[in-house]
C-alpha cells in the first residue's frame, strides 16, 4: 500500500507540474496588471506539488525503514540486518531513490518560491513558475517512465542484497542531500533568470530576489563538496582529499558557476550593471547541475557514484539536458539583445575586479569541463585515456592564481571608478607578504612550485580578507560584509591546508612484525597486535598501533581491513589521529609470507585546514544571507510604515496647515 | 565610453579568456592525458621514460613475488601474445588482486625497463570495475583491451 501511495503522489505531482506550466505561461500572455482567470493556479499548483513530491519521498523512506522487500528497489539495495541509520540513508544510496530526492528538492524549492516571493511583478513570477514546472515535468517523466522507485516484485524477496559498504557511513546522511539541495537550488536561479529574460525585467529588484537563492544553493554546494572531500579522504584509505574524479568534478563545476553568479548578482543588485552576464551565468550554473546529474546518473562513468548502468536512462537524461540547456540558450540568444544596457563602470573599480574574477572562474570551469569530457570524447574514437592531476592542477592554477591576486585587492576598490593609487599601501603590503612567505619557505627546503605559490597566496589572502575592515568601526560593519570577510578568509585557510598537505606530507610504507616499530615525521609507531573483530554486517582484522610524538604518551590507533558479506566486498578503514597542526593517517594492508604486516602511515601537516576553510566559506555565505534578509525585512517594514503614514494623511483629508 | 562599447569589450575579454582556456586545455591534454597500453604495445613502442600511462592486462600466474622489504611487489603482465611486461609496485595491493586476474597499472616506465606502478586498479566488486576491465573474464581481458585500443600506438 505504501508504495502505491508514493507512486500515486508522484503521478499527481506530475499532473500539477503541467497545470503550473500552463497557468504560468498564461500569466505571461496577459498584459501587466490584468489578471488572467487561469493564471491564479500557478502558485497553488507549485505548493501542492511540493507537498506531493515530499509525500512520495516520505513513502520511500518508510519502505526502506521497514525493509519492505516486495519493493524491488528495497530488495536490491537494502538488507534487514543493516543498522537503522543506514537503512534510512540507503533510501538515496541508489539511482531511483537519489533521483526521487532530486525531484523532491526541486518541487520543494518551487513550492517555497511560489509561497513566499511577493516582490516580483506577477508576469515575471508566472514565467518563472512556468519554467520551474517545465523543468520538474521532465524529471517526473524520467522517474515515472524509466526509473520508477516504487516498482513491486512479483514475488517478494526473502532478503535484500544490501548496500555498497563504502556507502555505509554517516557521510551518506549528509553529503548527497546537501549536494542535491545545492544543485537543485540553482534551478530556482535558472527559472528566475528565464522569467526575467522573458519579461525583460532584469533589474536590481530581480537581483535581490535571486540573490538569497543563489547564496543558499552555493552554501549547500560548498558544504556538500567539503563533506564529500573529507568522506573520500577517510573512507577510501588512499590518503588523498581530491582525486579530480569525474564525479567530483561534476559537483565542482556548478560550484564554480554559482560562485561567479553570486558575485555577478551582487553587482546587479548594488549597481544595476552586468545584466545579461548575470542571466547567462544563471543558465550556465543550472546547466552544470544537470550535466553533473547526467554524468553521474547515466552510467557513462564508472565510479562508486554511478549506480545505474542503463543506456536508456542515459539517453533520457541527455535528451532532457539538450532540451533545457538548448532551449535556455536559444531564448537567451533571442532575448539578450532586448535587455536594456546596465550602468557603466571603469576597469579599475570593484565591478571591474568582480568581472575579471568572473571571467577567471569561467575559464577554470572550461578547463574542468574539457578535462572531464575529454575521455568520453576519445572513447567514441576507441582511444582510452584518463585525465588526472597532471592536467587539472597546472591548467586550473594558471587561471586560479591571477584570480586570487585580484580577489585580494578587489574588495578594497570603490564601486564605479577608483584610482589604483589610493590602495597602493595595501597592494605593497600584500606583495611583501606574498614574496616574503615564498622566499622564507623556499629557503628552508625544496618544494614543488604549486604548493609554494599556494603557501604565499594563502598568507597574503589571509591578511587581505580583513583589510576591508580597516578604518571601520567593527560594531557597525554590516553582517553581509562580515560574511564576505569570513568567506574570503576561508579560501585562504583552505588554500593553506592544500598547500601544506602538498608541500610537507610525509609518508612511510613498511612491513612491520607485531612488536616492531617504525618512524614517520615526528612520530614513532609500534604495531602491538593484529586481531580479528566483527561488526553488525562485517568482519575485519584490526591492527593496534601505538603512536607517540617525540617520545610522548602513546596513543592507540586501530585501522581495519573490513570484509562485508552482503554484498561481498572489502574496504579499508583508516585510523586518524587529529592534532591542531595536522593529522596522522594509518592504513593496514596485507600480511606478508613471513608474518609481517604492511602498514602505511602519513603525517599530513595542517590537512584539516582544507575542510575548516570549506566550513568557513559556507558560514560566510550563511552570514551573508542573514544580513541580506535582515536588510530586506527592514526595507519592507519601512515601506509599509511609509504607506500607512501616507494613507493616514489622506484619510485626514488635506495636509495639516502649519500654525501661523 | 559608451555602454555599448563597454558591453562589447566585456564580451571580447570573456571570449579571449574562454578560448585561451580551451587552447591551454587542448595543449595540456595532449601532453598529460594518460594513455592505455597493452604489454605487447609497451614492448614494441614504449612511451617516454617517466611519462604517465596505464598498462593493462592479466597478472601472469606464478610471477608475483614480494621483495625483502615486504611492501614492494614484482609481477608480469601478459596481453594477447606471450610477451609479458615486468611491473614493480610499492604499496598495498588491492583486496581482489590475485594472479590470473585482470589489472590496470597506473604509473610510468622506469629507466631499467620495468613499469613502475603508482596505483593498481583491480576488479573491486560486481558494481565497481575499472572501465578497461569491464565485462571480461581473466582470459578475455587482453582481447577486449586490444579491441578497444585500436589506433593507439601510431
Amino acid at each position: 500500500m505504501i508504495a502505491e501511495i508514493g507512486l500515486a503522489a508522484l503521478w499527481l505531482a506530475a499532473a500539477l507540474a503541467v497545470l503550473q506550466m500552463v497557468s504560468g505561461a498564461l500569466a505571461l500572455r496577459s498584459a501587466e496588471g490584468e489578471a488572467n482567470p487561469l493564471a491564479i493556479y500557478a502558485r497553488p499548483a507549485a505548493v501542492m506539488q511540493a507537498l506531493l513530491a515530499g509525500l512520495a519521498f516520505a513513502m520511500l523512506v518508510w519502505a526502506f525503514a521497514v525493509t519492505d522487500l516486495s519493493v524491488k528497489l528495497v530488495a536490491a539495495n537494502s538488507h534487514s540486518m543493516k543498522p537503522m541509520i543506514y537503512k534510512l540513508t540507503g533510501t538515496w544510496g541508489n539511482h531511483e531513490g537519489s533521483m526521487l530526492l532530486w525531484v523532491g528538492v526541486l518541487a520543494l524549492s518551487g513550492g517555497l518560491i511560489a509561497l513566499f516571493e511577493r516582490r516580483l511583478p506577477e508576469r515575471t513570477m508566472g514565467a518563472t513558475l512556468a519554467v520551474q514546472g517545465f523543468v520538474a515535468l521532465g524529471f517526473y517523466a524520467f522517474l515515472l517512465l524509466s526509473s520508477n522507485p516504487f516498482e513491486r516484485l512479483p514475488v517478494p524477496a526473502i532478503e535484500g542484497s544490501g548496500l555498497n559498504p563504502l556507502l555505509q557511513d554517516i557521510g551518506l546522511a549528509f553529503h548527497p542531500p546537501t549536494l542535491y539541495a545545492g544543485y537543485v537550488g540553482l534551478s530556482v536561479a535558472f527559472s528566475l533568470a528565464m522569467g526575467a529574460l522573458l519579461t525583460r525585467e532584469v533589474n536590481p529588484t530581480f537581483a535581490r530576489v535571486m540573490r538569497p537563492w543563489v547564496l543558499g544553493a552555493w552554501v549547500l554546494l560548498t558544504f556538500g563538496i567539503t563533506a564529500g572531500s573529507y568522506w573520500a579522504y577517510y573512507e577510501l584509505g588512499w590518503g588523498g582529499w581530491w582525486f579530480w574524479d569525474p564525479v567530483e568534478n561534476a559537483s565542482l563545476m556548478p560550484w564554480l558557476a554559482a560562485t561567479a553568479l553570486l558575485h555577478s548578482v551582487a553587482v546587479l543588485a548594488a549597481r544595476d550593471a552586468l545584466r545579461t552576464w548575470t542571466i547567462m551565468l544563471g543558465v550556465l550554473a543550472f546547466s552544470m547541475s544537470m550535466l553533473g546529474t547526467f554524468l553521474v546518473r547515466s552510467g557513462v562513468l564508472t565510479s562508486v557514484h554511478a549506480f545505474a548502468v542503463d543506456p536508456e536512462r542515459g539517453a533520457f537524461i541527455l535528451v532532457l539536458l539538450g532540451l533545457y540547456i538548448g532551449g535556455a540558450f536559444t531564448i537567451f540568444a533571442l532575448r539578450a539583445g532586448a535587455v536594456a544596457e546596465g550602468k557603466r563602470f571603469s576597469f579599475s573599480s570593484r565591478e571591474g575586479a568582480l568581472v575579471f574574477n568572473n571571467v577567471m572562474l569561467s575559464a577554470i570551469l572550461a578547463i574542468v569541463l574539457l578535462g572531464t569530457l575529454y575521455p568520453l570524447v576519445t572513447e567514441a574514437f576507441d582511444v582510452r585515456v584518463s585525465v588526472g592531476p597532471p592536467y587539472f592542477n597546472p591548467a586550473s592554477a594558471m587561471f586560479a592564481i591571477p584570480m586570487f591576486l585580484v580577489m585580494a585587492v578587489g574588495p578594497l576598490l570603490r564601486w564605479k571608478e577608483d584610482s589604483p593609487r589610493r590602495i597602493r599601501f595595501e597592494v605593497l603590503l600584500l606583495a611583501v607578504i606574498l614574496i616574503g612567505v615564498i622566499g622564507l619557505v623556499s629557503f628552508f627546503g625544496q618544494f614543488a612550485l604549486l604548493p609554494l605559490l599556494g603557501l604565499g597566496l594563502a598568507a597574503a589572502l589571509g591578511v587581505a580578507a580583513f583589510l576591508p575592515l580597516r578604518g571601520r568601526k567593527l560594531t557597525r560593519v554590516p553582517v553581509a560584509t562580515w560574511g564576505m570577510v569570513l568567506a574570503h578568509f576561508g579560501i585562504a585557510v583552505s588554500l593553506f591546508g592544500m598547500a601544506s598537505e602538498g608541500a610537507f606530507t610525509q609518508e612511510r610504507l613498511a612491513a612491520v612484525a607485531p612488536g616492531g616499530s617504525d618512524q614517520v615525521g615526528d612520530y614513532t609507531f609500534t604495531l602491538q597486535s593484529v586481531n580479528p573483530v566483527a561488526g553488525p554486517n562485517w568482519t575485519a582484522i584490526e591492527a593496534r598501533i601505538a603512536v607517540s610524538r617525540d617520545g610522548g604518551t602513546p596513543v592507540i590507533l586501530t585501522p581495519q581491513a573490513r570484509n562485508f558479506w552482503s554484498p561481498a566486498q572489502s574496504t579499508s578503514e583508516s585510523a586518524l589521529l587529529t592534532r591542531w597542526d595536522g593529522q596522522l593517517y594509518a592504513v593496514i594492508g596485507n600480511q606478508a609470507a613471513d608474518g609481517r604486516w604492511q602498514i602505511r602511515m602519513w603525517w599530513k601537516p595542517f590537512v584539516t585546514f582544507i575542510w575548516y576553510g570549506g566550513l568557513l566559506i559556507a558560514l560566510g555565505g550563511v552570514l551573508s544571507i542573514i544580513g541580506r534578509v535582515r536588510v530586506d525585512m527592514k526595507r519592507r517594514k519601512a515601506v509599509s510604515l511609509g504607506d500607512e503614514r501616507r494613507a493616514d494623511l489622506e484619510a485626514l483629508g488635506t495636509a495639516p496647515v502649519p500654525a501661523e | 565610453m559608451k555602454a555599448k562599447h563597454q558591453r562589447l569589450i566585456l564580451i571580447i575579454a570573456a571570449l579571449i579568456a574562454i578560448i585561451g582556456a580551451g587552447l591551454i586545455a587542448a595543449w595540456t591534454l595532449r601532453n598529460q592525458a594518460n594513455y592505455f597500453y597493452l604489454p605487447e604495445q609497451m614492448a614494441a613502442t614504449p612511451p617516454a621514460v617517466g611519462q604517465a600511462v596505464r598498462l593493462g592486462g592479466m597478472v601472469r600466474p606464478g610471477s608475483l613475488s614480494t621483495q625483502a622489504d615486504g611492501v614492494t611487489v614484482n609481477f608480469m603482465v601478459t596481453g594477447n601474445t606471450d610477451d609479458a611486461f615486468p611491473v614493480r609496485y610499492h604499496g598495498i595491493l588491492p583486496d581482489l588482486f590475485v594472479e590470473g586476474s585482470g589489472v590496470v597499472a597506473e604509473g610510468s616506465l622506469g629507466t631499467d625497463g620495468v613499469f613502475v606502478a603508482t596505483n593498481l586498479l583491480a576488479k573491486h566488486d560486481e558494481n565497481y570495475v575499472p572501465k578497461e576491465l569491464e565485462g571480461m573474464g581473466s582470459a578475455q581481458a587482453a582481447q577486449m583491451a586490444a579491441d578497444t585500443t585500436i589506433g593507439l600506438t601510431q
